[in-house]
């Protein structure tokens, strides 16, 4: 690790901007600039930034890269804002666009997103909308109309204090963040009131993905134990239950302390548990 | 009166349909002249240089759903709870693949919701076509279901002696 951010420091230090291939999955510190790969030759071989001659310039296409959560756009470069390991992914089966390039950062404060399923808490019911508050800067609203079968006449039934899985509609630093428990369709596809019981405790957002990778071994463990049920938000919170308060008090320590845990050490839990 | 001489109409007046039918094309394309060159200069505009917009192959996405294919977030083991374990194979397979594979014919209400509805929809619909004294007989429980409760029938007592 010391080697990764003495080798980082000295090309900040030299000021050149690194190629985004070059560093992939490695720690990038803010204010550092990336090249995309069609970049790369035009600061090659003589490195004062001549551009190659080019016959049919016109042809070479340009495909659109997509710069995710960590980066920014700055002119024809990405520019890095969070500190972390950059990661890229291919672009998909339709062949179209460039890939993503983004960076896997660590923090415990969440900034509303639209489309991110989040965990809120009814704070207030004024009028025809629920303020919820979902760990941002501002609680998020909640039209009573946006839950599956809701009219006018038929209102749902959420009372102040309530747990609620939604999704955000609007989420962008000049407005008030609103979310929905519908999909386009109208369909409440498992969003809506969460149900009784249960405990809801806060973890970093890196977790909460790491969890919900495709391969995750700890979520394929944890079922193994005993019936249990988890909600997920992408706010950094989680909310377990399970047939008794001790099964569920187990659960929320186990993912609590998995963060920091290596893999041996899970191991030998899950097996004492197991036997108990 | 009106014929001795020709009465001063106003330019509105005169810019107005009807009194523009008579005229010739010469003129009518004078007026429409004048009037365009008043609303131009009326017109506000920036005294800058055309910006060209520059073609940006960057696009910014703060969400992370784009970068990683994460899982749905409701999850259930063991069969805690039946309707989250059939929305995670729903919405897992529809992160795999976009087409639906083997379409079953799906509840939208389950059964267990329908005989619940039902039980109650019995004692609503019931006591609407209940006589004013039946109604009595209907009685809302905690939940603000409606069910009949069953009350034993007043007969006719026979006095011991």
């Amino acid at each position: 690790m010391a080697g990764v951010v003495a080798v980082a420091a000295e090309s900040l230090a030299g000021g050149r901007a690194r190629a985004a291939r070059t560093v992939l999955d490695q720690v990038v510190l803010p204010g550092e600039e990336l090249l995309l790969p069609e970049q790369e030759d035009a600061e090659g071989p003589g490195g004062t930034g001549e551009r190659p001659l080019r016959l049919n310039a016109g042809v070479r296409a340009r495909v659109r890269v997509v710069c995710g959560p960590g980066l920014r756009r700055c002119g024809d470069r990405l520019l890095v804002t969070k500190c972390g390991r950059l990661r890229y992914k291919e672009p998909g089966g339709s062949g179209g666009g460039g890939g993503v390039y983004w960076v896997d950062s660590q923090q415990k404060r969440y900034v509303p997103v639209k489309g991110d399923h989040v965990i809120g808490i009814v704070t207030a019911k004024s009028g025809d909308i629920f303020k919820v508050d979902v760990g941002g800067s501002e609680p998020a609203s909640l039209s009573y109309l946006a839950f599956e079968g809701a009219t006018k006449r038929n209102r749902p039934n959420v009372q102040v204090g309530d747990l609620i899985y939604g999704q955000f509609v609007v989420a962008n630093k000049d407005m008030e963040p609103e979310m929905v428990c519908i999909d386009s369709c109208g369909r409440a596809n498992g969003m809506g009131v969460i149900g009784q019981d249960g405990l809801l405790f806060k973890v970093t957002l890196g977790l909460i993905r790491k969890l919900l990778a495709p391969d995750c071994e700890i979520l394929q463990e944890v079922g193994k134990l005993y019936p249990l049920e988890i909600v997920f938000g992408m706010n950094g919170r989680i909310w377990v239950k399970a047939k008794t308060i001790q099964q569920t008090l187990i659960l929320a320590n186990i993912l609590e302390a998995c963060e920091h845990m290596t893999a041996d050490q899970r191991k030998q839990i899950f097996s004492r548990l197991a036997e108990s | 009166m009106a014929a001795e001489r020709k009465t001063k109409l106003s330019k509105n007046l005169l810019r107005m349909k009807f009194m523009q039918r008579g005229l010739d094309s010469e003129t009518k394309r004078q007026l429409e002249e004048e009037e365009k060159k008043i609303i131009s200069e009326e017109h506000w505009y920036l005294d800058l240089p055309e910006l060209k917009e520059k073609e940006c192959f960057i696009i910014e996405e703060q969400s992370f759903l784009l970068c990683e294919d994460l899982l749905y977030g409701r999850m259930s083991f063991r069969g805690f709870n039946p309707e989250v374990e059939k929305l995670m194979l729903q919405m897992n397979s529809r992160n795999k693949t976009e087409e639906v594979e083997g379409e079953t014919v799906e509840l939208d209400v389950s059964d267990e919701e329908m005989a619940r509805r039902y039980e109650t929809l019995v004692g609503t619909i019931g006591k609407k076509f209940a006589k004013k004294r039946d109604r009595v007989n209907y009685e809302e429980d905690e939940n603000g279901h409606v069910k009949p409760t069953v009350k034993v029938k007043k007969m006719f007592l026979k006095p011991q002696d």
